[in-house]
């Protein structure tokens, strides 16, 4: 009996032996939800009767401007969960609050700079206002902003008499809209007037490349950043390869050269998509740039370690000699500026503002983080993280929207994922123990 | 030779890529009191979880033999069945509940939808008194001390109709004298027949209560000592098992530092309760420490060393502050925060590492950088190479077991744990170090290890002061000892002159006289 139990052993040991020498389970645990966003796009674009549809350029470019305010909020609200699992209600209302004003201030004839700079700095207000509040009085968050979530629903109507204000300003609406003029203007092809004479139906072999719908209005520019930012990007990474290298960091090195061939490409592969659709979308500009600065902030400064230090351990931290209070402030300060923002993208996108904008965007914000891997308890989450979280809402909703399922029944599904993610981030942590 | 009431026969247990438990025997007689002593992660705690049913049968091999039956026990509730009730270390009560809704959570006394709380409190009563305590079963538990709510444990776990009661570190947060009480009342209780196992790292109190000794050592057993000679189990002996070396000198020499001048002085330091701010935490305590010298702060515990400490780290506890605080002979106003006393290069490395003192979810790069973010960052932006490097030049000097800096510090062992706290206040470059109990809870050759820290901090002109509840410890390491009773300082003595009679007598005379 014993020699068979041996030998139905033996299999499983080998298959056990490859799953632990290449880290497989690691591996799966560390990027389920990219495996899953993966996945889940995968299975749309091969959907019956709808296949390759999510990947055309102009739903990359709608998915981008779509989700906008996810991303922004998704950042902020990142901050707040890091300091202990906190969550901010209020900027749902905030965005519509500050939306209302800009708007308001713009139909009155204000320039555009100035209602821009008025949103921001109304957002940063409301943020120190309600930090105040629970770094100082020391009112738990979740009470705090939802006296704001109400407090700034209610200003958003009165600021707006009830009814929608519209936007007339165009160059507002190019730099913050979603509009046909919301691109970066191809201007390599208008310093080289030239290249209009490459890119036509009759050069074949760039006509087959890029694809004959496509190759006259073929973006320049909007592919020449992609390629700048991709050799910018391995530049860095490899410096740091190299560092890491002399000071003998242990970290794989051919899995981080794989990864940053597959984002390569990834980024490529998109800004191509894009330069196909009319080129490079201001939206994704701000994101872009939103997300850089976080990522930096969260990773690299003094402040960001104290964000994760205090949802880790307030106690050690503040005895460390951190102020911990300061530290909240920051976050709801800085979670307002961004629905500043957010604010004004959404005005931007919608043209103008109803009083009703702006509802249940704070749980999309917080939805994004937790798929993505923030601990509920705080102290752990990454921007890269959330962007992945926030990618996947919005290809679940883009693609539901594509191949036509029912706009409740989206709500259903989005609920299921966001369940299903915090209960694989649960199980993957108890197994550690 | 008595009845075996236990038996664990060749019980294995693995965790995935260790195994804890490696074919450990172990044997209980009916009405003993079974000491299990071995280093952390030696598997004291796994071999007890196996045995209440925590880790289900069928997730180890081997065999329980209770009473004379096999038992295979799937639940705590299976073997709290049969009356083997365990005691966790960590106390598991809940504060806003009463004693006696905690002495009946789960086990509720009348139907499952209508609790006959008449019963509930006077049975709870009953047990209070069985263990000695004069409370009211109504009282809720978060009002009484952590003595006594070691007690209530005790008393629930005799609710339960306990046969075997296992009491896993039942002293390590009791001061000395509920620590003594504890373990009479344990005896009292073998005389009534009650069969115990107890779990402890002090080998003193081992000595005191125990029949048999059972050594653990890397998941195995390795010896039992029978502890019925005319002369008590000697400690070093206990040791020799528990380590697999004679510990011939626990406490590493130091060489002959020169001491020098006075660094920091406290004068008419006294601190109130943030609380009840008419209660005195800190009364009039003058102190100084000389560069080079390891000054031992030994009192009972509340005797107000952790908050002499932390009032004077930038005043982090307690309020009214009033007395003074010189550094090299200079008064220094310093302000309510941490920072402050940081920049006046005083360091306060905490009793509760893991409470107070860590960052259990970042790696032991974070938490070492953490007191000192300036020193890797220009601008506030953190240079990510130089704190690897500092992270990297502590590990090896302290010693810390890991594979890398960026491991996890919650992965950690206690010994280590305390090391990186050492290593972020050591990164503080502090010249005043107050030491709260840095050997509490780890093993025998981590202690060592501190030990040997502190006598290169000294060795280096550092300011150390050890406050600990340990009195070897206190009197292996300290130039100088203060001794502490009721917030106050009673006596100070140089090393030469203390022993353990003389500082237990200053402490019952100080005692003598508030009365």
């Amino acid at each position: 009996m014993s020699t068979k139990t041996i030998a139905n052993q033996n299999p499983r040991d080998r298959v056990s032996d490859f799953l632990q020498k290449y880290k497989v389970g690691a591996f799966f645990q560390k990027y389920t939800m990219t495996i899953a966003l993966v996945a889940v796009t995968i299975g749309f674009s091969l959907w019956p009767g709808y296949e390759g549809r999510i990947l055309l350029p102009s739903n990359i470019t709608a998915l981008i401007q779509e989700n906008a305010y996810v991303f922004v909020l998704a950042t902020g609200m990142l901050l707040c969960i890091l300091t202990g699992g906190n969550i901010d209600l209020s900027v749902g209302s905030v965005v519509c609050f500050t939306a209302a004003i800009g708007c308001v201030m713009m139909a009155a004839g204000a320039h555009m700079l100035l209602a821009v700079l008025v949103m921001l700095l109304i957002g940063l207000g409301i943020g120190a206002f309600q930090g105040f509040w629970i770094a100082k009085i020391r009112v738990p968050a979740f009470i705090a902003t939802l006296a704001g979530m109400y407090a700034f629903r209610g200003f958003s109507n009165v600021v707006l008499n009830g009814y929608r204000v519209d936007i007339s300003n165009q160059s507002f609406l190019q730099l913050f809209g979603s509009g046909k003029t919301s691109y970066v203007p191809d201007f390599i092809r208008d310093i080289f007037p030239g290249l209009n004479e490459v890119f036509t139906k009759e050069n074949t072999s760039l006509a087959s490349f890029i694809g004959e719908n496509f190759v006259t209005k073929f973006n320049v520019t909007c592919m020449c950043i992609g390629l700048v930012a991709v050799i910018a990007y391995i530049v860095i990474k490899v410096r740091k390869i190299l560092v890491q290298k002399k000071l003998g960091i242990s970290q794989s090195i051919p899995g981080q050269i794989i990864a940053m061939v597959l984002i390569s490409a990834l980024v490529l592969w998109m800004s191509f998509q894009l330069s196909c659709n009319r080129g490079l979308p201001m939206m994704l500009i701000w994101i872009a740039l939103v997300l850089g600065v976080y990522a930096y902030i969260t990773t690299k400064t003094a402040i960001g370690r104290h964000l994760y230090a205090v949802g880790g351990n307030e106690k050690a931290t503040a005895l460390s000699g951190i102020k911990t209070r300061n530290v909240y402030w920051f976050a709801y300060a800085n979670i307002g500026l961004l629905a500043g923002l957010a604010g004004i993208l959404t005005a931007g996108r919608a043209k103008g503002i109803d009083p009703v904008y702006g509802e249940g965007y704070e749980m999309d914000a917080i939805a994004a983080c937790f798929i993505g891997g923030a601990s509920a308890y705080g102290g752990t989450g990454k921007v890269s993280g959330m962007i992945i979280g926030a990618l996947l809402m919005g290809v679940i909703n883009k693609g539901m929207a594509i191949v036509g399922v029912d706009a409740n029944y989206q709500k259903v599904v989005k609920g299921i994922v966001l369940l299903i993610a915090v209960m694989f981030d649960v199980l993957s942590k108890r197994q550690k123990r | 030779m008595g009845k075996i009431l236990l038996e664990m026969r060749n019980i294995t247990k693995t965790f995935p890529g260790v195994k804890a438990l490696d074919n450990v025997c172990f044997q209980v007689e009916e009405g003993e009191i079974h000491a299990l002593v071995g280093e952390n992660g030696a598997g004291k705690s796994t071999l007890m979880n196996v045995l209440s049913g925590i880790y289900p049968h069928g997730t180890y091999t081997g065999d329980i033999i209770y009473d004379g039956q096999v038992c295979r026990f799937s639940t705590i509730k299976d073997s709290e069945r049969l009356g083997i009730v365990i005691i966790h270390q960590e106390l598991a009560l809940v504060p806003e509940m009463t004693i006696g809704e905690n002495m009946y959570l789960g086990n509720e006394c009348g139907h499952r939808f209508a609790i006959n709380w008449n019963q509930t409190y006077s049975e709870a009563d009953k047990y209070l008194r069985m263990v000695g305590l004069e409370e009211s079963s109504k009282v809720q538990v978060k009002t009484i001390g952590t003595g006594k709510q070691q007690l209530v444990e005790i008393a629930k776990a005799l609710a339960k109709k306990a046969r075997l009661l296992i009491l896993d570190e039942p002293t390590s947060s009791l001061n000395e004298e509920d620590s003594r009480a504890l373990l009479d009342l344990m005896l009292s209780f073998k005389k009534q027949g009650m069969t115990m196992i107890i779990i402890t790292h002090k080998l003193n109190e081992v000595a005191y209560v125990a029949d048999k000794i059972t050594v653990l050592r890397d998941g195995a057993t390795i010896e039992t000592i029978d502890n019925h000679g005319p002369e008590p189990v000697s400690e070093e002996r206990i040791i020799r098992g528990m380590v697999g070396r004679e510990m011939t000198n626990r406490f590493p020499r130091r060489e002959n530092v020169p001491i020098g001048d006075v660094r920091m002085e406290v004068s008419h330091w006294t601190v109130h309760h943030p609380l009840y701010p008419e209660r005195k935490v800190v009364d009039d305590v003058s102190m100084y420490v000389r560069q080079g010298e390891v000054v031992g702060i030994y009192g009972l515990m509340g005797a107000g060393r952790t908050e002499l400490a932390m009032s004077i780290f930038g005043k982090s506890y307690g309020v009214n502050f009033s007395g003074e605080l010189r550094l090299d002979g200079k008064p220094v106003r310093m302000h309510r925060s941490e920072a402050d006393a940081i920049r006046h290069r005083i360091a306060y490395v905490t009793e509760d590492r893991k409470g107070n003192g860590l960052v259990l979810s970042q790696s032991i790069k974070v938490n070492t950088s953490l007191a000192n973010l300036g020193a890797i960052s220009s601008h506030t932006v953190i240079d990510g190479d130089r704190e690897y490097a500092v992270a990297e030049e502590y590990r090896e000097k302290l010693k810390i077991k890991t594979p890398s800096v960026e491991q996890l510090v919650g992965n950690l062992s206690g010994g280590n744990q305390q090391k990186v706290l050492l290593a972020k206040w050591m990164f503080a470059e502090p010249d005043i170090l107050l030491l709260d109990e840095p050997t509490r809870g780890i093993d025998v050759g981590a202690k060592y290890e501190i030990y040997c820290i502190i006598n290169d901090l000294a060795a280096a002109g550092k300011c150390v002061v050890l406050i600990s509840s340990e009195l070897p410890e206190v009197l292996g390491m300290s130039d100088r000892i203060y001794i502490m009773n009721e917030a106050r300082i009673v006596a100070e003595m140089r090393a030469e002159d203390a022993t353990q009679e003389n500082i237990m007598t200053a402490i019952l005379r100080s005692g003598r006289e508030a009365l």
